[in-house]
């Protein structure tokens, strides 16, 4: 008998005498929506208990802080930046690496990408690698990671951010830089994420 | 607590076979262990109780959580079956393993076939169950663990004693001296000068293994949770090392006990609220991956192990245990965990949870498997803060009634049921009580030594309250 | 109102003064209170050990001799959480009308605080103790019965009683029944915390619902010689006199 049918096998005669769990039982009275009249700015307060560096910048206003912060910097970018976030950082920086390979990764100061979702309560932003997001490890080698959130791609809670995703490509979860508190339960910011995280959220 | 006798070579701690009892004693000797797990255990449950105070709905997600696993766990074979249809679909293999002996023969087929003999490895407690590193090393395979304090075990051929922050046990200082004397004959040698900062050796471990998360090819990792539904896979992570081990190698295997499966994407939004909150007390964790199947070019094995949960999920008390997702309130808030630390409990599963676990995973053969449900005053607190809910003290109870007791004990309990099983003895005893009652000595010898030596006995009084009720 | 004491083996054999206290107080607050003589134990020493099969015997016991009262008070939380937590469950495999017995019986059995706040209606029970207290919650009055905040409110309105913080007051004192003897050194350990944090507020008596704990905790106050007293809830509520 192969392991499969061993343990379907052992499995079946273990519940056999159990009571019922049925599925229409499970009881989902937690919120599904979390009321929140300020998303951006709890968005923004989160992101910063984590610390990690913020902005919170108007849509018009967002070439020119990216022009600001991709300046003097080797810059790596996905494909599918949109143009008025990969124009300015491109005029900005010190050079360009556009959706670099791996072992060009190294070279690069800071990636900048885009989001799927950002999550207000936890802090959080979610990429897909979908346009403007790029292969996981883009935003997991270079050492500082620049983010730009869109006011409408903010969502108050979980529920809502894991109804809006699918999980069909890759997802990241973010909140906050890499960080350890295996030492002595001292958190440490940056171990081996990126260690700056900047998140730029447009309003 | 350190070096003779704990090697690497057994999925049972070598040099913890005695009772609970002996080893937690000899870890309270240590002054220095019992600081380190006093200061970190209270930070922990300080931030837990704060973020967790944060969710007004938190009771609600708890029997969400309670329900969604036992569900699952009722229909464990249909999810499975849906699990490995999912995987397979979106390019995966799924392999499925019956013990530790097969799951270590499948894995290290799998690293063979790659025709490397490095790997890297994501903190994961199962493949510690299962001894994954040492059947590995002894066919010639190296396992590098990426967890900043999975590392700081393996270089000091130490053991895990926490689920989530596995050196608990250790301070900076232990950690400098482990990381500036072992850190060259695993790979770069650590920094010089390095100093006891936590940030400074953080960085000396980024150092350390930044080379070989590029150049690696084959990564071992566990998983948080599983989908049914559609054949995700979800690790949660604080430091980036498991983005690592997932992203960056070409092949990936992932080693997965079968209880960690969930049957929707949707189930999520319960247990990422509650696994976070619950382990690390942040709203939430730095990193968290999902990935389904063969990902961005990448071979994808998933293991799916039994190893004695199949034999928990037939008891119908214990199997609650099944619902754990490794959190580690429970620990963080038990007062003999404070005090013994995790290498007591002898095995990967310390703490209360790992005293209903270890036991019904293992059997309770051996003195120590046999004494862990006792490892409790059965103070309800791991009950509590519990995010699925596990009545630990509940099963704790069972398994004494299964235990071996000592010949001296059952009589002893024998004898007092007898008592107690009639008033009239009762009575009789309490009075042959009053009248010794001057010859009782301040400390007592054999057993009762073990209360006296510590703390006065109550005085027995001139009556006792059934004579006055019967003469009033 | 007519009352069942189930006084409990400990407070029957050990602390006889926490019964009578129990008495005098009900009495007071127009309790008629009767003690049937044929109790003994609720059976959790043997349950929680890893005895069932003695331990569902005296549960037996215990619904046999209390089934015809409308309301059983017990001055122990931990007896009585047995009865209305465990007995459920120890009756769930057990044939013989036990489950029906438990099932009846078991609601009927009241802590003494909740009693009085609950059943009796009553907060204030017109009792005087001028002195310096601490209340230790005790993990099964705390987590297991949720008894809440009903001791501090009764002890509160108590005349004269200067109620101190516990520091650490929810963490269990150690005792655990047979973990006292059977882990000694981590019950000393979890002892010696109670005993500092119970001297860091500066009570000359240490109050709580259960005598097991108190016995331990004031075995070790008694050892290192504290002066701290230990002191039953019943017996605080039962002073009408300065003294």
């Amino acid at each position: 008998m192969s392991a499969r049918e061993e343990i379907l096998g052992r499995i079946r005669r273990a519940v056999a005498e159990a009571p019922e769990a049925p599925e229409a039982g499970i009881p989902r009275a937690y919120r599904t929506a979390v009321p929140c009249d300020d998303l951006a700015g709890l968005l923004a307060e989160r992101i910063a208990d984590y610390r990690a560096i913020v902005h919170v910048v108007p849509v018009a206003l967002v070439p020119a802080r990216l022009a600001e912060l991709a300046a003097g910097k080797r810059i790596a970018v996905p494909d599918g930046l949109p143009a008025e976030w990969a124009g300015p950082a491109r005029e900005a920086a010190d050079a360009v690496l556009t959706d670099p390979a791996r072992d060009e990764l190294g070279a690069a100061d800071a990636v900048l990408t885009g989001c799927a979702v950002a999550i207000a309560v936890t802090g959080t932003i979610v990429l897909d690698a979908g346009p403007g997001q790029g292969r996981r490890e883009l935003t997991l080698v270079p050492d500082h990671h620049l983010c730009v959130v869109r006011a409408d791609q903010i969502v108050a809670g979980v529920p809502e951010a894991i109804a809006r995703l699918t999980p069909d490509a890759p997802l990241t979860w973010i909140s906050g830089p890499s960080a350890t508190s295996d030492i002595e339960l001292d958190r440490v910011e940056g171990v081996h994420g990126p260690r700056t995280l900047e998140v730029v959220i447009a309003i | 607590m350190s070096g003779a006798g704990r090697g690497r070579g057994s999925v049972t701690f070598i040099g913890m076979p005695r009772s609970f009892r002996e080893n937690a004693a000899e870890a309270m000797q240590d002054a220095q262990l019992g600081r380190n797990l006093r200061k970190a255990t209270h930070t922990i449950r300080g931030k837990r109780a704060r973020v967790v105070e944060e969710l007004p709905d938190w009771a609600e997600l708890r029997e969400a959580g309670r329900a969604v696993k036992d569900h699952t766990l009722r229909h464990l074979d249909r999810y499975l079956l849906q699990l490995e249809e999912a995987v397979t679909r979106a390019g995966g293999h799924v392999h499925w393993a019956a013990d530790a002996d097969e799951a270590n023969r499948i894995v290290t087929e799998l690293v063979r076939a790659t025709g490397e003999s490095d790997v890297v490895k994501v903190k994961s407690m199962v493949t510690q169950e299962i001894g994954l590193n040492e059947h590995l090393a002894a066919h010639g395979i190296t396992a590098y663990e990426t967890d900043l304090a999975e590392l700081i075990v393996q270089l000091g051929d130490d053991w895990p004693s926490h689920i989530l922050v596995p050196a608990i046990h250790r301070n900076r200082t232990e950690i400098r001296e482990i990381f500036r004397d072992r850190m060259a004959a695993w790979g770069r040698p650590a920094p010089e000068g390095l100093s006891d900062e936590p940030a400074a050796l953080a960085e000396a471990a980024r150092l350390h293994l930044r080379e070989r998360f590029l150049s690696s090819k084959v990564a071992i990792s566990g998983a948080n949770f599983m989908i049914a539904e559609t054949g995700t896979m979800v690790v949660v992570e604080s430091e980036g090392n498991g983005r690592m081990c997932l992203t960056l190698p070409e092949t990936l295997i992932s080693v997965v006990g079968i209880e960690k499966v969930l049957p929707t994407w949707r189930d999520l939004e319960v247990f990422l609220q509650l696994l976070p909150r619950s382990s690390t007390g942040e709203r939430m964790n730095p990193y968290t991956s999902m990935w389904t199947g063969a990902t961005e070019g990448q071979r994808f094995h998933l293991v799916l192990l039994d190893n004695g949960r199949t034999g928990v999920l037939a008891d119908e008390v214990g199997r609650q245990a099944l619902r754990c997702i490794r959190c580690s309130a429970c620990l963080n808030v038990c007062p003999v965990y404070e005090r013994a630390g995790g290498h007591a409990y002898g095995s990967v599963y310390p703490g209360p949870i790992g005293a209903i676990l270890t036991p019904q995973l293992r059997g309770m053969g051996s003195e120590l498997d046999n004494s862990l449900p006792y490892a409790s005053s059965l103070c309800g607190a791991c009950l509590e803060v519990c995010p699925v809910a596990i009545d630990i003290p509940e099963v704790l109870v069972e398994l004494r009634a299964r235990a071996r007791h000592p010949r001296s004990e059952r009589m002893a309990m024998r004898a007092a049921g007898w008592l107690l099983a009639d008033q009239a003895r009762l009575s009789r005893a309490q009075r042959l009580a009053v009248r010794l009652r001057r010859l009782i000595p301040r400390r007592l010898p054999g057993p009762a030594s073990a209360w006296t030596d510590t703390r006065d006995l109550p005085e027995i009084p001139e009556e006792s309250f059934r004579d006055w009720w019967e003469r009033s | 109102m007519r009352v069942a004491l189930f006084v409990t083996c400990v407070n029957d054999t050990l602390f006889p003064g926490t019964g009578r206290a129990t008495v005098s107080l009900l009495r007071r607050l127009g309790c008629e209170v009767d003690f049937p003589a044929a109790q003994t134990c609720c059976g959790q020493m043997h349950v929680n050990t890893g005895y069932r099969d003695e331990g569902v015997r005296l549960a037996r016991r215990f619904t046999e001799v209390f089934r015809d009262y409308d309301a059983v008070v017990a001055p122990s939380g931990s007896c009585a959480a047995m009865v209305r937590e465990q007995y459920p469950r120890l009756a769930a495999g057990e044939g013989g009308g036990f489950a029906e017995a438990v099932a009846e019986v078991a609601p009927k059995v009241h802590e003494l605080s909740e009693f009085l706040i609950d059943v009796l209606g009553v907060t204030d029970v017109g009792a005087s103790f001028p002195h310096r207290v601490t209340y230790h919650p005790t993990c099964h009055s705390l987590r297991g019965l949720r008894l809440g905040d009903r001791p501090l409110t009764l002890l509160g309105n108590v005349r004269g009683l200067e109620l101190l913080p516990l520091p650490g007051a929810e963490e269990c004192c150690g005792f655990g029944g047979t973990f006292s003897v059977k882990n000694p050194e981590v019950s000393a350990a979890m002892c010696a915390a109670k005993v500092d944090n119970v001297l860091d507020c500066g009570a000359e008596v240490l109050c709580a619902a259960d005598n097991s704990c108190l016995m331990h905790v004031g075995g070790m106050l008694g050892r290192r010689k504290t002066g701290v007293r230990i002191m039953h809830l019943a017996e605080i509520l039962a002073r009408t006199e300065a003294t």
